[in-house]
């Protein structure tokens, strides 16, 4: 980013630290940019706060996660996805926010554009939750000639500057063009203005920032679908994708199912119905099983969370004896 | 146009308590901007959390009002996308010099284009008279009810040594010195910090005898001495009291700057 963005008329500019990173990329998005910020481990708990603000605020911003081993300073820079649900719930009170995963260096780069197109359209911060091992991964790419585009709504004439429109989404008063918005943290009416002892207003608020991004989500969901008749049915995200990868190679048939995540937040629950037989979730993670209790959530067979600490993939093997295991 | 047409009318009345000098100081502001002949276009107001940040909330330019410590980061991210905008940030003693403290220093080093405008009032005056770091030594707080024993900060002193390009301190008393002082910040490229020093009748004045609001303006007139006296004083090898502070323009340089409009 240092090298390319200043050739490209971007901007590039390195921050005293995570939480002033976070602050830039914000005020720079009121300019009318696109934004985004890059960290991991504790760097991405020092934008909490932060980030929180860009929820509330609704201003689009991306920040890239490449997950290490937590918690505190970890291990840099082993693989590990225990940030999943930090990045949904990680600053105070209730909001909604945008994650997905890339299993490969291809969707690294397709998510990336995908990112900030969902972050314009709807005006919320989009995480892109990656691991080590797909952010060290070196992988032939193939790079259109363009991207889809999809640009912010810019406030419409005679609209208040945080009053929704049907989708829920406000147009966006970009600083500079006469707007003269007031962007505040505090409990805000579709003015802009502080109003913080009505609970009425807090309430259609929140409401509305959880509600922007929950009702969308089988708009915004990207996921595949193999082998929906199975029994025992993987679901994985991130780079224990390409283990299953590897188990489906090896045991061909129609015995085992699996889900594929792109998009982890908001969760895509009806991809889980596309599997009428299912018996079993198996959900291979490098956490102590966070998207597997999301899962549960969401149906009424078995979830079995398959942890992986420590930095490493699970291994095809391992994978394959949790299919074994006597029911 | 005068600098009330740069006010959002429909906000008021303010939150601002009764005898608080942060009004004197969004005045003198705004008459400094409106001086500049800026356009309310091309100028937004930046802030964190406190009294002082409030500021941006009564003016009808667009205004980021941001989280607590961190206006300076939030302010250079708008700055750095777009040069052309005027940034003027409103910050406080807690804000700019507690939580803050690291992107005060950094803003002064990188010396971005932009006017902070600090109403030091020595206290945490919005969470209830909390001690601050510049609350001076002896002086009671919430949080230091026995005198504060820490050593305040100088903050025009922490902007010099950082690096900024322009530097001032005046109090709520010195109206049209401090107006002065503002629009000399908008007209240098790089970091200005102009610092005021203003009354907190509520919970700085309260508790710290000054019965009147009146009393605490008459203490920081009384108690602050021109740079140019002070140096005299020095060179006749005279002492300067320790209860008083510097008032003046204290630094004015032309280190390069981030951010300037081409």
């Amino acid at each position: 980013m240092a090298v390319k963005l200043p050739k490209k008329k971007g901007v590039f500019v390195q921050m005293e630290d995570e939480i002033a990173s976070m602050a830039a990329i914000i005020g720079a998005s009121w300019t009318g940019a696109r934004v985004m910020t890059a960290t991991s481990g504790p760097g991405f708990s020092l934008m909490m706060e932060n980030i929180g603000f860009a929820a509330m605020t609704e201003t689009p911003c991306v920040i890239v996660n490449i997950q290490r081993g937590g918690p505190s300073t970890g291990q840099p820079t082993m693989a590990a996805q225990g940030d999943m649900l930090q990045c949904r719930f990680g600053s105070h009170g209730d909001y909604s926010i945008i994650a997905l995963c890339p299993a490969s260096v291809q969707e690294m780069f397709e998510l990336t554009a995908r990112a900030f197109n969902l972050a314009d359209h709807y005006r919320v911060p989009v995480f892109l939750m990656a691991d080590e091992i797909v952010g060290h991964m070196r992988e032939r790419i193939n790079i259109p000639d363009k991207v889809d585009q999809v640009l912010r709504r810019e406030l419409a004439g005679g609209k208040l500057p945080f009053q929704a429109d049907e989708d829920l989404i406000p147009g966006f008063a970009t600083f500079g063009r006469g707007h003269g918005v007031h962007v505040t943290g505090l409990t805000h009416d579709e003015r802009g203005y502080p109003c913080t002892t009505n609970p009425g207003v807090h309430a259609v608020l929140v409401q509305r920032l959880v509600e922007k991004i929950e009702n969308a989500r089988h708009t915004i969901a990207d996921y595949d679908v193999i082998n929906p008749d199975a029994e025992q049915i993987f679901v994985a995200y991130g780079a224990p994708v390409r283990t299953v990868q590897q188990v489906l190679h090896d045991h061909g048939g129609k015995d085992i199912g699996f889900l594929r995540l792109r998009t982890v937040w908001p969760f895509p629950e009806n991809a889980l119905k596309v599997f009428p037989s299912a018996r079993e979730f198996l959900v291979p993670e490098l956490n102590m099983g966070q998207i597997a209790r999301e899962i549960e959530r969401h149906v009424r067979v078995p979830v079995r969370a398959i942890p992986k600490l420590g930095g490493d993939l699970h291994t095809p093997d391992e994978l394959v004896r949790t299919l074994e295991v006597p029911r | 146009m005068s600098f009330e047409d740069w006010f959002r009318k429909d906000r008021l009345p303010h939150i601002y308590c009764a005898g608080c000098g942060n009004g004197t100081v969004i005045n003198c502001t705004l008459a400094a901007v409106e001086e500049m002949g800026w356009k309310k276009e091309e100028t937004a107001f930046v802030s964190g959390i406190g009294c002082s940040s409030r500021a941006p909330g009564y003016i009808v330019t667009d205004s980021l009002h941001t989280t607590h410590g961190r206006a300076l980061a939030f302010a250079t991210g708008v700055k750095l996308a777009n040069p052309s905008l005027n940034i003027v940030v409103f910050t406080g003693d807690g804000d700019l010099a507690a939580i803050g403290g690291n992107h005060f220093i950094h803003a002064c080093r990188r010396n971005i284009d932009m006017t902070v405008v600090c109403m030091n009032n020595q206290i945490y005056g919005m969470t209830g008279g909390q001690g601050s770091p510049t609350t001076p030594i002896g002086c009671l707080s919430t949080t230091t009810p026995y005198g504060c024993a820490e050593p305040p900060f100088d903050l025009c002193e922490l902007a010099i040594a950082a690096g900024a390009n322009y530097v001032a301190r005046w109090t709520s008393y010195h109206v049209k010195e401090l107006e002065r002082a503002v629009k000399a910040g908008l007209e240098m490229q790089g970091f200005s910090f102009i610092e005021a020093m203003v009354q907190c009748p509520t919970y700085f004045g309260r508790r710290n005898k000054f019965k009147e609001v009146t009393d605490q303006v008459e203490y920081l007139k009384t108690h602050a001495i021109l740079r140019a006296k002070r140096d005299r004083m020095l060179e006749k090898g005279e002492r300067m009291p320790e209860d008083m502070f510097i008032i003046g323009e204290l630094a004015r340089r032309n280190r390069p700057a981030m951010g300037v409009k081409l």
